[in-house]
């Protein structure tokens, strides 16, 4: 059973994104998953025949900057509302030292925040890596920028857009996994809120603070 | 194309190698620049053959003409005034700039799409503008600088040693025409042969450091420079040309590899966490009346 995707009337529960929130987060989900199954295409030829899904390999390869623009805005756009409950406190330390046994479901470390220490590394860890991914893409878009750039630069944005793509897509797929582990956690970003036991159960600091009500 | 599939030894992004069986006679062309008078026949021939008409530009101040290759002109004489070392005086140094056609080449080897630069067996590096995606980036793997992009198309042009002459047994349009004798075409092992003679010559009269330029970190190249005064710089020819390490590593199987493992460890680890562990939930009714 999991009670806390489907709550009985009257049951508590406590707003976690806004509908604007959510909307920007789906349509950088959407984005990044154009943008990789494109880039993927021009990282390996194993991967080529992901360019089916642009209509062709060269208007793909028009496309993905326009996408990559795209995800940069809105990224930031909804990372700025975000970045207050990002910041890394004591409580934290004391998280990531746990963080195996957590993973493991043999210690359940205190979080203080609307973000537990994990979230936390992964917000930052994208800050840098999509700035990363956009001032290199710009080296390499053709035809409007790369031509102002030297062949040296090129060659070194190249390698560095193609393993930053790495790191995110570790980070994302981390990101996606947690959110299905974490039984509860998906209603935030469908529907903005989340159960009062799963506030009280992943974020009691954060749930004392939303419903003032003592912390568990 | 009177190429057959047969005659294609490499394919730029291609997950099958292609097929070996055919051991074509590797060619070159030698640019003796000791015999080059700079009259650009060849550059008439280039564009004559290839029907290419670059937009008429302006003249920049010295004998180049165009100023630089770009998409419709692929070879471009390139005249160098030089003060040579040892105070030999001044020397007036004519180059005829264009794709070397490398035996690895670094462009092949940058291209992400299947097909689109290809490399036949006797050597000519071709670009296929058919499959070509316009993403530029054979430039980065470039060592010469050579591929020009057009902003018409979105698609990249090179000389292509007149791979359609060749195939049917012609030489190429420049080695045609060229009045002087400046440019000769053949086998790579005659070529050699005919550059070693000249290099003899040329020594015999005071060009003692006359040397053939056939770079060995592209593997070799199939266009060859016979160089009167030897140092490749004062033809502003790279002294030791390779792809870019970092167009190797970013194009290498061990990178290519890492990136595909990586994406199947994230997946393999998500699914064997899920299955040792379980879900985390959340006890509804357990939790929901604390006190």
């Amino acid at each position: 059973m999991m009670p806390a995707m489907r709550m009985p009337p009257g049951q508590e529960v406590v707003p976690r994104y806004s509908t604007g929130e959510r909307l920007t987060h789906w349509a950088v989900a959407v984005a990044y998953v154009a943008l990789f199954l494109s880039g993927l295409a021009l990282f390996h030829p194993f991967f080529y025949w992901t360019s089916a899904l642009f209509g062709g390999a060269a208007f793909m390869r028009v496309l993905h900057p326009f996408l990559g623009v795209a995800l940069f805005v809105l990224f930031y756009a909804y990372a700025l509302r975000l970045w207050r409950d990002n910041i890394m406190t004591d409580s934290d330390k004391k998280w990531m030292g746990q963080m195996v046994a957590y993973m493991n479901k043999a210690a359940d470390p205190y979080v203080d925040g609307k973000y537990n220490a994990g979230q936390k590394l992964m917000y930052w860890s994208m800050i840098v890596v999509i700035a990363g991914l956009f001032l290199t893409g710009i080296v390499l878009w053709r035809p409007y920028f790369a031509p102002s750039f030297s062949l040296g630069a090129r060659r070194f944005a190249a390698v560095l857009h193609a393993g930053l793509a790495f790191v995110m897509f570790v980070g994302i797929g981390v990101h996606v996994y947690a959110a299905y582990w974490t039984k509860g956690s998906m209603r935030a970003m469908t529907r903005g809120t989340v159960s009062g036991a799963w506030a009280r159960f992943h974020h009691p600091g954060w749930y004392a603070r939303m419903t003032g009500k003592e912390r568990p | 194309m009177a190429f057959q599939s047969l005659d294609v030894i490499n394919r730029s992004a291609s997950t099958s190698t292609p097929p070996q069986a055919r051991g074509a006679l590797e060619v070159a062309k030698l640019i003796d620049i000791s015999k080059c008078i700079g009259c650009k026949a060849c550059q008439s021939a280039c564009m004559e053959w290839n029907d290419l008409r670059d937009e008429v530009g302006v003249n920049p101040g010295h004998y180049d003409n165009p100023a630089d290759l770009t998409a419709q002109s692929w070879t471009v004489m390139r005249f160098y005034e030089e003060e040579l070392p040892a105070d030999k005086g001044l020397a007036w140094l004519i180059v005829k700039d264009g794709c070397l056609h490398c035996a690895e080449p670094g462009c092949l080897k940058a291209c992400p799409a299947p097909g689109a630069i290809v490399q036949y067996a006797n050597g000519i590096v071709d670009f296929q503008q058919d499959q070509c995606i316009g993403c530029g980036y054979c430039q980065t793997g470039c060592p010469f600088n050579i591929p020009r992009y057009s902003m018409k198309d979105q698609k990249a042009y090179k000389c292509t040693l007149c791979s359609d002459r060749v195939s049917v047994g012609l030489e190429p349009a420049c080695v045609k025409t060229c009045p002087t004798g400046a440019l000769a075409f053949g086998t790579k092992t005659d070529m050699k042969d005919l550059a070693g003679e000249r290099l003899v010559e040329l020594k015999a009269r005071g060009f003692e450091k006359a040397a053939l330029y056939d770079p060995s970190g592209v593997g070799g190249t199939h266009v060859l420079f016979v160089l009167p005064h030897g140092d490749p710089e004062l033809y502003r020819l790279p002294k030791d040309p390779r792809v870019s390490p970092l167009v190797a590593l970013w194009r290498s199987g061990v990178a290519k590899t890492l990136g595909v493992l990586t994406m199947v460890s994230v997946v393999v680890a998500g699914f064997f966490h899920y299955m040792k562990v379980g879900p985390i939930e959340v006890d509804e009714d357990h939790k929901e009346n604390p006190s």
